[in-house]
């Protein structure tokens, strides 16, 4: 479900991201890390499968990383996607 | 083998991922007393996120949950479904909760296609009202695994000021050890506060171990090392253990009861608590050793 409200979840504390969501016209994915050279597709590639499984189409969406794993990624996304439903 | 409890905030990615290299028996992913009342959506999502996709290795996941009802059944859902072994409900008194949990996790095994009974209890004891109904909360169901004492709450509850020694608390901890013993679980203590005393956590584990508990919960990483110097048997004790296994065998099978070993006599109770050293050293990885060198003599 697409994001009916600004949303954001995380910190900018080492290994944590801090994931920014908006309502949008199309789906857009920013991405700013200190790794992004080495981990850029990686992070694209795990919002993309958290954005899939919430059936989200349409957002506006910004990842702040801090050296997050994965599961982090993952987690943050899915609570900014959450918190921009309510 | 529950020596040590580790705690870790639920909502801070940098200590949750320390969990996979720690050498905590049990890992407890905090989603109460350690994330704010603003982001226990996001601890939850965190905790389940980190279950599913960091491998924590032998460590027991145990995830400690809320106490406000609506939270409570949110986090159970989420914890269990992600691979969460054990629930530990703050402030239990009495077993109605418990089962009341329960038939929630019955529910929630079923849907998710997890062996029934597999999620286990370790309800945490921290008012006078737990300590009171520890016996009944340790029967409430098969799910209850241990009783872990919350000593900070209860010193609160009872209106008395924690000290480094912990007389405050002896009555409770026997309270709650013969609850659990009596139920046939284990007994796991409060953790000791001070992150940079080791001395005084050594003593207090100490006493733990003295008064019966299996275990201990840790606040630091850096009370582990005490924690399982305190639960873990001695090379001494090991040894004794073999002997007495030994001494007990070759009376058995002269037709003896009870036997003599070092002027002392060894009987059934004796020979339960050498079991039980053995277990744990067998469970610490240290019997092996032990045993060579006994066969060696």
């Amino acid at each position: 479900m697409n994001p009916k409200k600004m949303a954001v979840a995380g910190t900018l504390e080492s290994s944590d991201v801090m994931v920014r969501v908006r309502p949008s016209e199309v789906l857009s994915l920013e991405i700013k890390s200190p790794v992004l050279a080495q981990y850029g597709d990686a992070i694209r590639q795990t919002a993309a499968e958290v954005l899939a499984e919430r059936g989200v189409t349409a957002a506006e969406i910004e990842l702040i990383d801090r050296g997050a794993l994965d599961c982090t990624i993952r987690a943050r996304l899915e609570t900014a996607l959450e918190r921009s439903l309510d | 083998m529950r020596r040590s409890l580790l705690f870790l905030p639920g909502n801070q990615p940098s200590l949750l991922q320390n969990g996979t290299v720690l050498p905590a028996d049990a890992l407890i992913f905090d989603l109460e007393d350690a994330v704010a009342a603003d982001e226990k959506d996001s601890g939850r999502y965190l905790v389940s996120s980190a279950l599913r996709h960091l491998d924590f290795g032998r460590r027991e996941k145990i995830v400690r949950i809320n106490g406000d009802a609506a939270l409570r059944e949110k986090d159970i859902w989420a914890v269990v479904r992600a691979g969460a072994d054990t629930i530990m409900p703050p402030k239990i008194a009495g077993a109605a909760l418990l089962k009341e949990i329960g038939e929630l996790l019955d529910e929630i095994e079923k849907e998710a296609g997890i062996e029934a009974g597999h999620t286990k209890l370790m309800p945490l004891l921290e008012t006078a009202a737990g300590i009171e109904f520890a016996y009944e909360s340790a029967l409430a169901s098969n799910r209850v695994v241990a009783l872990a004492l919350g000593g900070e709450d209860l010193a609160a509850d009872i209106g008395c000021s924690r000290t480094r020694e912990g007389k405050e608390l002896l009555y409770s901890r026997q309270r709650l050890v013969i609850a659990a013993r009596a139920a046939g679980i284990e007994a796991i203590d409060t953790p000791f506060t001070d992150a940079q005393d080791n001395s005084g956590l050594l003593a207090d584990a100490l006493l733990a171990k003295s008064l019966g508990f299996s275990g201990k919960l840790a606040i630091s990483p850096q009370h582990l090392k005490g924690i399982h110097q305190a639960f873990t048997p001695t090379g001494a004790q090991i040894a004794y253990a073999l002997e007495v296994i030994k001494a007990m065998e070759a009376g058995l099978r002269s037709g003896l009861a009870a036997v003599s070993l070092r002027g002392k006599m060894i009987d059934k109770p004796v020979v339960d608590q050498a079991e039980k050293t053995l277990a744990l050293a067998r469970a610490s990885g240290l019997l092996a050793a032990a045993e060579e060198i006994a066969d060696a003599e």
